[in-house]
């Protein structure tokens, strides 16, 4: 893992370092196994055309997972997320890559947490932010 | 043109209500699966003498692993005329980290059902909050969840 990031090194409009991943229909199904979310338009090309979607989608919350990566690469071990959130609002395909960023909207002290907030979103080979969140982690402070 | 609602009696009754509790007990094997599934490498997912030197003492779930945990995938108590869904948005409180050996309870209540028209017709909108808490009773992570249906 990267160096510990500390709460005095992250400042307002720091991007997050991005991370690429590479959906694949192998990966759909190891997620539909292991999260036991079995519904077909995730694997079953067919059925997803038939309900007229372009073909199989990636679930909204293996996207999800892709930003908790991003966000624990990020912070590292000795940082906490306190809270995340994501809508999808534009639906992803596998064979693409796919590009987790973020960037750092806020910085606070909330009892003796120090506390970093920051945008969060996947982005699509166009540009289309297609998964916008927020997030909110703990880091630790240097002295 | 207004349609008529899609929101049945049966819908508007189960507003606020809480689903049946899900327990999980937390297995090393699954959230190996889990990670490699989301082909996330961290090593505090997977590798005790990894994790063993760090804060955390034992290797952890990554922060969605709770989902797997599906009090959204429970029958609801209520017929859906519309068969396509999606899933619209999630977010995630959390407060302690879900070890290996964790007895976790999900507890669910459905928070909305409301409707819209969108693009692709009519819409419902499901909304739920879930608390998980650990064998312990401590308070693990809330999340909250959209489901769409269309």
């Amino acid at each position: 893992m990267s160096a510990m990031l500390y709460y005095e090194d992250v400042h307002i409009g720091d991007e997050l370092p991005t991370l690429t991943k590479h959906p694949t229909t192998q990966q759909l199904v190891k997620y539909a196994g292991a999260s036991g979310d079995f519904y077909q338009i995730h694997y079953d090309k067919d059925f997803a055309l038939g309900l007229g979607l372009p073909g199989v989608i990636l679930h909204g919350l293996l996207k999800a997972a892709f930003l908790g990566q991003l966000l624990t690469d990020w912070i590292g071990v000795e940082g906490f997320i306190k809270e995340f959130d994501c809508s999808y609002r534009g639906m992803d395909v596998p064979g693409q890559p796919l590009y987790c960023k973020g960037r750092v909207t806020n910085k606070f002290e909330e009892g003796n947490e120090h506390c970093i907030e920051c945008d969060i979103w996947t982005e699509n080979p166009g540009g289309e932010h297609t998964t916008p969140g927020k997030a909110v982690v703990v880091l630790p402070r240097r002295s | 043109m207004a349609e008529e609602s899609i929101i049945t009696p049966e819908m508007r009754q189960a507003i606020g209500m809480e689903l049946e509790p899900v327990v999980m007990e937390v297995e090393k094997g699954h959230l190996r699966r889990f990670a490699q599934a989301i082909d996330d490498p961290n090593p505090l997912w997977q590798d005790e003498g990894y994790a063993q030197g760090t804060r955390y003492g034992s290797i952890i779930a990554p922060p969605t692993f709770l989902c797997t945990l599906r009090p959204e995938g429970q029958e609801l108590p209520f017929q859906n005329p519309l068969r396509r869904r999606l899933n619209g948005g999630n977010r995630w409180q959390f407060f302690l980290p879900v070890r290996p050996g964790d007895v976790i309870t999900g507890r669910s209540k459905i928070s909305d059902i409301y409707e819209a028209q969108g693009r692709v017709g009519r819409l419902l909108f499901i909304l739920r909050e879930t608390t998980y808490t650990n064998q312990r009773g401590e308070l693990v992570a809330r999340h909250w969840g959209t489901n769409i249906s269309y």
